[in-house]
Order: C-alpha cells, then sequence, then structure tokens
C-alpha cells in the first residue's frame, strides 16, 4: 500500500503503554491486531454504562477504539466500505472512555480541547486515519467479530483484526495535537 | 411516454450502486490533476491513497466510502412523460431500497430524527422533482455525506453587500470545515432565490461537473478566485497542509428578492458522488 511510508512505524495490540507514549504527533504507524469500531450511539451507550457503574460488554484496558460505521458486507469478503467518521461528535465520551483503560482512538478532523488534555493525562493517543478511503482501509480488515448493541445496525461495536492500518498520530501522549 | 415502475426501480437501484462504488471520471481527472500539481510530499501521498481507494472499490464493488450517504434524488420529468396510474415516490423509494440493498451499502438512515431510535434503514431518501422542458424522465443520485453536510452554512447577505463579502464566507465556511470533512472538498455555492431556493442551489452546484466551466463569465471568475484563495489556506488533503484544499467551486444562481440576498454554501468531501440516466 502507497502509505506504507519507509518511516512507519509498526505497533501491535494489546498496546505497549511505553511505546503508545514514545509516539510523536505527525508519526506514520502501520497498526496490526485488534481495534473497536464504535461511534455515536455506541458511545453514548457505553458511557451511560460507565455512569452507572454497570458492566462494560468488552475491557477496556489497552484497548483501541475506531470510530467507524461500516457499510453492509458484501458476500465473499470480511467487511465493506470502513474507514473513519468525523472525531470531533465523540469529543464529550472520550474522556471517560479513556479513564476507563482505552489507549488510543482513531478518527478524522480535530478535537477538543478536553479531549487534548485527557488525552495528554492517560499517556494516550488519537489517531487520524484517512478519511474516505474506506474501500482500501477494508483490505487491511482480516476478521470482524460482533460485539454489542447489533440493533444500532452500522452503529453496532464490532471488533476487527487488522493488519498495517495506516495512521497518521493526530494528538500525541503529551498533547501534541498536528492540526491545532 | 408511458415508464412503468419497474423500470423505475431499476434504474434508480442501479445508479445508487454505480454511484457509491465508481468515483465519477470528472472528479478523478480532478485527483489526478491535484496530485500532479501537489508539491507537499504527505499531501502526495494522501492523494495517492484517495486514487487507490477509487480503484479498490471498482475492483473490489465495495463502496468509497462507509458513509453511503442519504441519498438525495433530483427527478425531472419532461413534458412528454406521462405519469397517469403510477407512483413515483414510491417506485423511487423502492429503487433507492433495493439498489443499497443489492450494493451492501450503508443503512444511515433513522426513521426519526429526534427518538433517533432502534434499527437503520436505506430508506426513505430526498426527492427533489422538477418539471423540465426536455424530453423523457431524468433520474440523478446524489449520495450525499453526512461528515461535510453537517458543515453547511446558510447566510441572508443584505442586497448591498459587496461580492467580496459572500466570497469571505466562502472561505469561512471552508475554513470552519477545516480538516472534519475529508479535504480535499469540492464546494456548491448557491445564490439567490429564497432561503430554500439558495440550499438547493448550493447541493445542485455539486453535480456540475468538476473542472467545467461555469456558466457566465462573471461567476467563472469568481469560481476561480475562490478556488485560487481556498487553496492558499494550507489546510489540505486530510488537513495535514498542501496546496490542495479544493477540486473545484460550482456556483448557481437565482433572481431573488430586491431586500436580499440568499447564499448557501454545500461542502462535498473528495468522494464527491452521483449518478444519472434519462429514461425514455
Amino acid at each position: 500500500m502507497s502509505v506504507s511510508d519507509r518511516k512507519a512505524v509498526r505497533l501491535s495490540t494489546p498496546l505497549d503503554a511505553e511505546a503508545v507514549a514514545r509516539l510523536r504527533c505527525g508519526q506514520e504507524v502501520l497498526l496490526s491486531g485488534t481495534v473497536y469500531a464504535a461511534r455515536d450511539q455506541a458511545h453514548k451507550r457505553l458511557v451511560n454504562l460507565l455512569k452507572k457503574k454497570r458492566p462494560l460488554p468488552f475491557d477496556m484496558k489497552g484497548q483501541v477504539i475506531y470510530y467507524c460505521g461500516p457499510t453492509r458486507t458484501p458476500p465473499g469478503r470480511v467487511i465493506g466500505s470502513c474507514g473513519p467518521t468525523t472525531a470531533s461528535r465523540m469529543d464529550p465520551f472520550t474522556p471517560p472512555l479513556l479513564r476507563a483503560g482505552i489507549l488510543a482512538v482513531i478518527g478524522k478532523g480535530k478535537r477538543s480541547d478536553d479531549v487534548r488534555a485527557s488525552l495528554r493525562k492517560r499517556k494516550a493517543v488519537y489517531f487520524l486515519a484517512p478519511g474516505g478511503a474506506g474501500a482500501l482501509l477494508a483490505r487491511c480488515v482480516k476478521a470482524r467479530r460482533p460485539v454489542c448493541f447489533a440493533d444500532l445496525g452500522p452503529e453496532a461495536v464490532v471488533r476487527l483484526t487488522v493488519k498495517d492500518f495506516p495512521l497518521i498520530v493526530g494528538i500525541d501522549s503529551r498533547g501534541r495535537d498536528i492540526l491545532h | 411516454m408511458r415508464i412503468t415502475r419497474a423500470r423505475i426501480r431499476e434504474a434508480i437501484s442501479d445508479l445508487c450502486v454505480r454511484a457509491n462504488v465508481v468515483l465519477r471520471p470528472d472528479v478523478l481527472r480532478a485527483l489526478r490533476r491535484a496530485r500532479r500539481q501537489e508539491t507537499n510530499q504527505r499531501a502526495r501521498r494522501l492523494l495517492d491513497q484517495l486514487l487507490e481507494n477509487a480503484r479498490a472499490a471498482k475492483n473490489d464493488r465495495v463502496a468509497i466510502c462507509q458513509d453511503t450517504g442519504l441519498p438525495v434524488l433530483f427527478v425531472g420529468i419532461g413534458p412528454d412523460v406521462d405519469l397517469r396510474g403510477l407512483d413515483l415516490e414510491k417506485a423511487v423509494q423502492e429503487g433507492v431500497e433495493q439498489g443499497y440493498r443489492k450494493g451492501c451499502l450503508r443503512d444511515s438512515i433513522v426513521r426519526d430524527p429526534l427518538q433517533r431510535g432502534k434499527g437503520s434503514h436505506f430508506s426513505p431518501c430526498v426527492i427533489h422533482y422538477e418539471l423540465t422542458a426536455s424530453r423523457g424522465l431524468s433520474l440523478t443520485v446524489l449520495p450525499k455525506g453526512f461528515g461535510c453536510e453537517n458543515k453547511t452554512q446558510l447566510r441572508m447577505f443584505n442586497p448591498t453587500a459587496p461580492i467580496q463579502a459572500i466570497e469571505d464566507f466562502v472561505v469561512a465556511c471552508v475554513r470552519q470545515a477545516g480538516p472534519d470533512a475529508c479535504p480535499p472538498y469540492v464546494v456548491g455555492v448557491g445564490i439567490g432565490g429564497a432561503s430554500d431556493t439558495a440550499c438547493l442551489l448550493s447541493k445542485k452546484a455539486l453535480l456540475c461537473s468538476v473542472g467545467g466551466r461555469q456558466g457566465s463569465g462573471a461567476l467563472e471568475k469568481m469560481a476561480q478566485r475562490l478556488v485560487k484563495r481556498l487553496n492558499a489556506t494550507g489546510i489540505g488533503p486530510m488537513g495535514l497542509g498542501g496546496r490542495t484544499t479544493v477540486l473545484g467551486v460550482h456556483i448557481l444562481t437565482r433572481p431573488t428578492h430586491i431586500a436580499g440576498l440568499p447564499v448557501c454554501v454545500n461542502i462535498s468531501c473528495h468522494a464527491l458522488r452521483s449518478a444519472h440516466v434519462r429514461l425514455g
């Protein structure tokens, strides 16, 4: 893939907290392992569960959330188009999820000051994925498993196994923001 | 000329799949041109990725973008079209439903905007009907992703406002969209009519061929000035810098009232998708 830039850092999940802390804003990363696709309504529900101190549908410690709602899966394929959605809509929900152990989030576009501060505090990162390249990103997805909130349709939480998923560090663990 | 419900349904269904899977040739050309002219290394790599994505979508029969949009339909009815006994609305909605299902696109429609509610759907789409002078039934599908639709802005200017103020407004809209709505953008500008006309014109402007010329000389010059200013903002692909912030600016105008000057800006992401067919 053309993005596998010569300087890209390879990362795999479960994420190593020190490796995440070492990432620098602007760096290109190829991520392999598992990520949880979750967007607007799923975030609202997850944060509600946290507020009520109810059990979570998956362990968040060291995990990665990908702001994505894929299309339906064409026959014979692992997944349909699956690019990132606009991250700022998830801004209010991100600090509580980081507090619950999430170590990286993936999306596109700007984040709020609160998210930046929270990432710094938790030594977590925000990755940018190429927006509008869902067909190309689908080729990096090797497996897909439903996790919860199936009633949300395309907004259900899905666990994706990815290989060399092309990312750029948008906000690093020091709170430096490439878009700010 | 009589057209059956099945023919309309099949035509719309095919348009929905084609629009979402095969990138418009004019958009593809504009991306290639931008790639040639771009000097920022990262921006060039990102533009390469978009070109590769278009190839992957067509090859794998997968949607160009996972946001297969709110389908916006333009239905032009010619003077020879006989619609007696035909439920046109139903035929169109069935076509969208069928195409989105067949193409494994995304069921992004919630039936109640406030309750949101359980379950998402492929339809209903938005339909704009128009009585046209040209013969036949003209069908156009514009799947509008909402990352960019959320950046739409309408402003009611004073009629004495200078053109410069309108251009500043367009630039401000694009700056506010910044990196969020998948730049490089195609910018639709609707000027005139009432508020609703300006909004509709701005969306219709996205159907103009990217890189094609505008109607009058003055509009063409205005669009060229805007392209220049917008590409000087440095937003670039993914908002990470470069000279490619827009692929094109299209302006459509209509007569308006002596007291007003409505202007609407509708931004499209780089994955500007649409497909058209004329029946009859």
